[in-house]
């Protein structure tokens, strides 16, 4: 997946206004599958996995018994015992190790399929209608999955993406997904790299492993506390459950720079001149054409409306924490 | 939307790390060049220095930045800053779109003319790209 195919500011408005297309097949999948593959996900994801119904999608995190977060994945139930995982590609190894030592107690399979699909995600306002024309299938509703053939071979439609609009991931028998990108490409949808997979994941305030989410961080200061079900026991819950109640030291904020100046990755934060935080994604954003982030800040002022200053390269530039997301796409009025 | 072709204009001077600069008696425009703004994309920010601040050879007196990255801009002469392109604040496309023309940075006096003498012209810079 390059970078960028045209620019970074078309393909981001391509994915805002119309549909546009991202190659996403370097991300891993697993199969989890058995009599024991409840039980075996209940243990090792932070949500409740019993609330998926067949053909249901949850987002999770998987955490080590400390709570830091190794991965933030999507699982999907495919059928009764069976479920597939979609892994982000640098924590897929790991994640495959760590799942097969805790599946062990579990009359449970765990597979890497990840060479069984190409996955390519089909997003905007118009995703889900010129996806309906050019693929000929029913599409599953947001959060949900289902089979269907595309190009004449099994596929998994997903309603998910990363980009806070409306959409559709589409894993392919990867045999099929050069001419499928082909059709999208006939049909107007504009190809985008990850450099507008950035900026579009940024402005809906998700989250990127390995940027605002680390194994040295638990899920209740990155804000994911909503996707953790300490009651199901799973690994890292109690430490979860002890972050929730005592509340932790620094907390993942969305802001907006106020005026001139891009943060980037790294760049400190401050309050009254004093050290208050990190940031840990940083760009311009294209659709409110300033510069926004997310930063790990002091717990007090991860409220929105907090002023801050993010030291951009030595410059100070004038910052105020905002509420999840940053941008709100215009579908949803 | 960026200038497609490359283009390095036979009238300009230039410096390795991809700036150029158009001399007239005492006084040097500055920019950077259709490589340096190709490699870097579309331009969303430019945060230019304020006039009467001094420039030296080899240094950096400015950065732009793309949607994904921020780049040192490099004098390639030294003096003082005697104009900023203040049209750039608003747009910094132009550097993508006109970067030998609008898209200009900054117009210094010469504290040293004979800097000149180590900067490339046009073939010399050409073929440096092509290395």
């Amino acid at each position: 997946m390059p970078v960028l195919y045209e620019g970074i500011r078309e393909e981001h408005s391509a994915v805002r206004t119309h549909v546009g297309m991202f190659d996403v097949s370097h991300m891993g999948e697993v199969e989890v599958e058995g009599p024991g593959a409840l039980g075996f996900l209940q243990r090792v994801l932070s949500n409740d996995v019993a609330k998926i119904g067949i053909g249901g999608a949850q987002y999770s995190c998987l955490c080590a018994e400390d709570g830091g977060v190794l991965d933030d994945l999507f699982a999907y139930r495919l059928g009764i015992d069976r479920y597939l995982i979609v892994t982000n590609s640098a924590n897929h190894a790991g994640d495959l190790a760590w799942l097969g030592r805790w599946s062990r107690e579990f009359d449970v399979a765990v597979r890497d399929v990840a060479d069984r699909y190409a996955m390519l995600a089909v997003q905007g306002p118009h995703a889900r209608a010129i996806a309906n024309r050019v693929l000929g299938i029913e599409l599953p509703a947001r959060m949900h999955v289902a089979h269907a053939r595309v190009g004449g071979r099994p596929a998994l439609v997903c309603g998910t993406g990363y980009t806070g609009e409306d959409g559709v991931e589409l894993l392919l028998d990867p045999e099929v997904a050069t001419p499928i990108w082909a059709e999208l490409l006939d049909a107007g949808v504009v190809p985008c790299g990850l450099g507008a997979r950035d900026t579009l994941r940024l402005e809906a305030c998700f989250h990127l492993h390995g940027q605002d989410l680390t194994p040295q961080r638990n899920p209740i200061e990155a804000g994911l506390g909503w996707c953790c079900a300490e009651a199901t026991g799973f690994v890292g819950g109690e430490a979860v459950a002890r972050a929730r109640s005592e509340g932790t030291v620094e907390v993942l904020a969305p802001f907006r720079i106020e005026g001139a100046g891009i943060p980037r990755q790294g760049n400190p934060v401050l309050a009254g001149g004093e050290p208050a935080g990190t940031v840990t994604s940083g760009s311009f954003s294209p659709s409110l054409e300033v510069g926004i982030g997310m930063a790990y800040v002091r717990a007090d002022l991860a409220e929105p409306g907090a002023e801050v200053e993010i030291d951009v390269r030595g410059k100070l530039r004038p910052a105020r924490i905002a509420s999840k997301p940053l941008y709100t796409s215009q579908r949803k009025g | 939307m960026t200038l497609a072709d490359a283009s390095y204009p036979d009238d300009l001077l230039y410096h390795d790390q991809h700036d150029w600069a158009r001399i007239e008696g005492d006084v040097a425009t500055f920019g950077i060049t259709w490589y340096a703004q190709d490699s870097l994309g579309e331009v969303v920010f430019y945060d230019p220095p304020e006039a009467g601040e001094t420039v030296d050879k080899d240094q950096s007196y400015a950065e732009v930045e793309s949607v994904k990255a921020v780049s040192d801009v490099i004098a390639p002469m030294s003096g003082e800053i005697v104009e900023v392109n203040d049209a750039l604040a608003d747009a910094p496309e132009r550097i993508n779109e006109d970067p030998y023309g609008e898209g200009w940075l900054v117009k210094v006096r010469l504290s040293a003319p004979n800097e000149v003498d180590a900067l490339l012209s046009a073939a010399e810079y050409r073929n440096l790209l092509e290395k």
